[in-house]
């Protein structure tokens, strides 16, 4: 288990932490293998292409916390994610209800003087200008690379200027090169949250920490009827909202690569228990995620009544989308843990997941707890997956499968890899919202949409007919794997 | 010292990553941090074409890099990127990481130039500067490295030009718009190198560059630079026209000035300026009626929040040509210092009996602010980004997003250079305006 420990500025990268990788080849039964056994080694690939970075990912969550703002210090070029993030937090206030409302982002821009001189100074400046702009309840600062390689002593700022202006000033420490995993980003922002924002309980709470995007609220009613209010962390939250998040009776994450951290940080410092087990995605899944659930919170025996009327609900209908989707095979490309989650999903379904292209992969999470497991789970619960590679956003390894493989469907979870099969005629379904997955009605939602998308040919057929394709001729006959190299990690630097 | 930036409209040095995107069938190769090329795709461009977003190939670097040197490993991502990647042209970028380590990127891709590989590199690490100024770079840098060598020859070609007028996806509009001046030029005799987008030939166009007779720079600053370099090199005589035409007015000043430089033949020239203008015209004439009638209120000011040749060329034609009258307006393309008078120059003399007040000013945050205390009579247009949305709701004004972040609107070929771009300009306007009416 890593412990955690928030006195330290910054949250050490998961590669450090919990010996996460970027590269593997073989099937998901040998890497849930290697990964428990610990003998899981990255690889590394002597090509590779764009990938993200934690500062994108730490923006993300800390982006949409209402009463906050963000300034990024950096290059104005790292500011390129503001507007996109923007766009998020305004369809996510038409969601909620909320009255339109501009991100309110800044950055220092970091020029080449302030890399020979450094740029605290400017720092300063912009945090009490923009403190008089907007008056926010807290201030975050993320960093760079450049940030990071010139020493700028962030952390130092943000004390200092906490003082002089009375609020929070928080620094969130996501530098693009400290990790090959960008997921380390959600760490960073949960960090600097726990560290800087979340109070002692003064009380426990009948609330629920939920650890999510800004996905749909399907929590409400379950635990309504347990008797409890579901609290949705991070995007939409406000500062005082998450002071006491430390007071909630639990924590769920909707998927345990975005939460991990948190999770075990508000059970490590303020003893609110996480529920370890994964996500509920696919029927056994579900089951067992509603269990736990039923466990934390004392509710054992309204949870048994729950599954049963699920089961009696959910089940008939499942048997008819099996009906339909027999015989079809799929391939996914996704984030770890959702992967391993939506793996769970289309093999409930019946269909054949002929392979897996996943990000990256956490051999264990900071609760140190085998069970939270999600690939162990799949695989144990629905049979291995052959072809499963991980593969951080590496395009032209996926190209090269999905050639190969031409599955019925292909499955994406991020934005950036669903051109590929549709260039190449594959019908590709991407669900942006976590939420619309999770639960007996998940696998009924997923159903439907797969169905839906099998049966739409006609755009991809059209497209692939007069698409181009940037990867030669040789490259497509490869091995996918040709550039990935496991044992030759030394000379690739 | 420049200030602090809220709400960002162009991205930093590496964004010209995206240019060398919009040459046919030209990759970037990113020596650079994980998220750099992800970071620019967000801001600048919708799609990822041929090889762009997560195509583009990366060194991705991580602290061993930034400890040892990351010398090693873009030798190995170039060599995986001439195997795996189908182009013609790699060019090397390098990112904040790469230039504070001080790599010796020019070693490294001079070893593949010296095998008469395709591939160019240039310093664009992101605190360097911005993508408006690395936009030079980095075409200078082909041009220096690639074109040089490959070229067709030096003698002039009679009537071939070279245009730079836009910066590929910064200019949402840059691939309509270089169409539009591809088809004008050549409606007066020219023959054209655009250089960029699907009006181009591509490396080929680019390997005629010395042949061109003359260059056309159609930009307030931006790209001048490029025609500087050319005229010392090659002896390539410049004209610049400086700022975006737009509509019929001064599209024909402009093909007027080019058609001046180059000696061509008059007859020529103005029979097709005419076949244009009687078209331009004759829409809107037939649209007069409604600008004049329509009772229930039309933008009747404007503000523009664009780089300089945007602002110029929309103030310009919105006075000119649809009677809206400038509001102060804004240039948030942080323009050098020894270029602002000159577009000083342009707004004091916007229309023969008007001149309007700009201000230079990236912080997008403060312009709002100014616009929000500025006192309305009447009903406001802006032209500006998505960043604009709320504040255009706001003060009752109608928004027309021409600039970076665009999240509003989808942009194919539409452009609003030249003949064809007036007449879209003024369908889009009051597409927005008619809009509000229920």
């Amino acid at each position: 288990m890593s412990s955690v420990n928030i006195d330290a500025a910054e949250v050490p990268v998961r590669e450090a932490r919990l010996g996460s990788i970027t590269g593997f080849e073989g099937t998901a039964g040998e890497l849930v293998r290697c990964a428990q056994s610990g003998n899981l080694k990255d690889g590394s690939r002597s090509f590779s292409q764009c990938m993200g970075c934690s500062s994108i990912n730490a923006f993300c969550q800390l982006s949409m916390i209402q009463d906050a703002v963000v300034i990024n210090h950096a290059p104005v070029g790292c500011a390129g994610d503001f507007f996109t993030f923007n766009f998020v937090y305004r369809v996510g206030q038409m969601e909620r209800k909320l009255p339109p409302v501009i991100g309110r982002y800044f950055n220092t821009n970091i020029e080449e003087q302030d890399t020979i001189f450094g740029a605290t100074k400017k720092l300063e400046q912009t945090i009490r200008d923009v403190y008089d702009r907007v008056k926010p309840n807290a201030i975050f600062i993320t960093t760079s690379c450049a940030s990071g390689i010139i020493g700028d002593d962030v952390d130092g700022v943000a004390n200092e200027l906490s003082t002089e202006l009375g609020i929070s000033v928080v620094a969130c420490f996501c530098e693009g090169f400290k990790s090959k995993i960008w997921t380390t980003g959600f760490d960073s922002a949960y960090h600097s949250i726990v560290r800087k924002i979340v109070k002692p309980p003064r009380q426990k709470s009948n609330k629920v920490n939920i650890v999510n995007f800004w996905g749909s609220h399907i929590f409400d009613d379950l635990l309504k009827r347990l008797g409890y209010e579901a609290n949705y962390i991070i995007p939409f939250s406000t500062i005082s909202q998450l002071e006491y998040i430390s007071e909630a009776a639990a924590t769920i994450q909707i998927c345990p690569t975005l939460g991990t951290y948190i999770g075990a940080a508000l059970e490590q410092v303020y003893g609110v228990p996480e529920i370890k087990s994964p996500p509920a995605y696919g029927v056994i899944g579900t089951d067992s995620w509603m269990r736990e659930l039923g466990k934390v919170l004392g509710r054992e025996a309204e949870i048994e009544t729950i599954i049963q009327e699920e089961h009696d609900r959910v089940i008939p209908l499942l048997d008819a989308y099996r009906e339909k989707l027999r015989g079809k095979t799929a391939y996914l490309t996704a984030g770890a843990a959702h992967g391993h989650a939506l793996i769970a999903v289309l093999k409930e379904l019946g269909l054949e997941v002929q392979g897996a292209a996943i990000f990256h992969h956490d051999p264990i999470y900071d609760n140190g707890d085998k069970t939270s497991d999600a690939l162990a789970h799949a695989v144990s619960a629905y049979g291995d997956v052959a072809n499963y590679n991980v593969c951080s956003k590496q395009a032209y390894e996926l190209v090269n499968i999905l050639n190969r493989v031409r599955p019925d469907i292909m499955i994406a979870r991020h934005g950036g890899m669903t051109l590929w099969g549709a260039k190449l005629g594959i019908p590709t379904l991407l669900i942006g919202d976590e939420q619309f997955g999770f639960g007996y009605q998940g696998v009924l939602n997923y159903a439907e949409r797969i169905v839906e998308t099998l049966d739409n040919k006609e755009f991809v057929t059209n497209l692939a007919k007069h698409s181009t394709m940037p990867y030669t001729k040789w490259w497509l006959e490869q091995n996918p794997f040709s550039f990935l190299r496991g044992d030759l990690d030394d000379k690739v630097y | 010292m420049t200030k602090f930036i809220e709400q960002p409209r162009y991205s930093c040095a590496l964004g010209a990553q995206q240019s060398v995107i919009g040459i046919k069938r030209a990759v970037p190769i990113l020596h650079s941090g994980p998220g750099c090329g992800d970071k620019v795709s967000r801001l600048l461009g919708q799609g990822e074409g041929y090889a762009g977003g997560n195509t583009v190939p990366c060194t991705n670097a991580s602290e061993a890099e930034i400890v040892f040197g990351g010398e090693g490993k873009l030798e190995s991502v170039i060599e995986g990127a001439f195997k795996v990647i189908d182009a013609d042209l790699y060019v090397v970028l390098t990112g904040c990481t790469s230039d504070i380590i001080g790599d010796d990127v020019g070693q490294v891709t001079g070893k593949y130039q010296a095998e008469d590989r395709p591939i160019v590199y240039a310093e664009t690490g992101g605190f360097k500067s911005n993508n408006y100024v690395s936009h030079e770079i980095v075409v200078k840098a082909i041009i220096d490295q690639y074109v040089d060598k490959f070229k067709t020859g030096t003698t002039p070609i009679k009537h071939l030009v070279n245009v730079f007028a836009t910066i590929p996806y910064q200019d949402p509009f840059w691939n309509g718009n270089l169409e539009e001046f591809k088809r004008i030029l050549e409606g007066i005799g020219l023959t054209v190198n655009i250089l960029f987008g699907t009006a181009s030939r591509g490396v080929e166009e680019w390997k005629t560059i010395p042949q061109a007779e003359f260059n056309i720079v159609i930009s307030a600053w931006p790209g001048l630079g490029i025609a500087n370099h050319l005229e010392t090199k090659y002896g390539t005589p410049y004209i610049q026209f400086p700022y975006l035409p737009i509509g019929g007015g001064e599209t024909t000043r402009f093909l007027r000035q080019v058609a001046k430089f180059g000696g061509l033949e008059q007859e020529l020239v103005e029979g097709f300026i005419k076949g244009e203008e009687e078209r331009f015209y004759t829409h809107i004439e037939r649209m007069a009626d409604f600008m004049l009638e329509f009772r229930y209120g039309i933008p009747r000011r404007f503000y523009t929040i664009l780089d300089a040749s945007y602002a110029i060329g929309f103030s310009k034609y919105l006075l000119n040509e649809l009677g809206i009258i400038p509001a102060k307006q804004f240039v948030i393309d942080d323009t050098p210092e020894e270029f602002q008078q000159a577009i000083r120059e342009q707004f004091k003399a916007i229309s023969e009996l008007r001149s309007a007040e700009v201000d230079f000013l990236v912080d997008g945050g403060a312009v709002q602010d100014q616009i929000r205390s500025d006192a309305r009579k009447s009903r406001a247009l802006i032209v500006g980004s998505s960043w604009e949305k709320d504040l255009a709701q706001e003060i009752g004004a109608d928004l027309l997003i021409v600039s970076v972040p665009i999240a509003h609107r989808l942009i194919l070929n539409c452009g609003y250079a030249g003949y064809n771009g007036g007449l879209r300009v003024i369908e889009d306007i009051y597409d927005r305006v008619l809009d509000t009416y229920r």
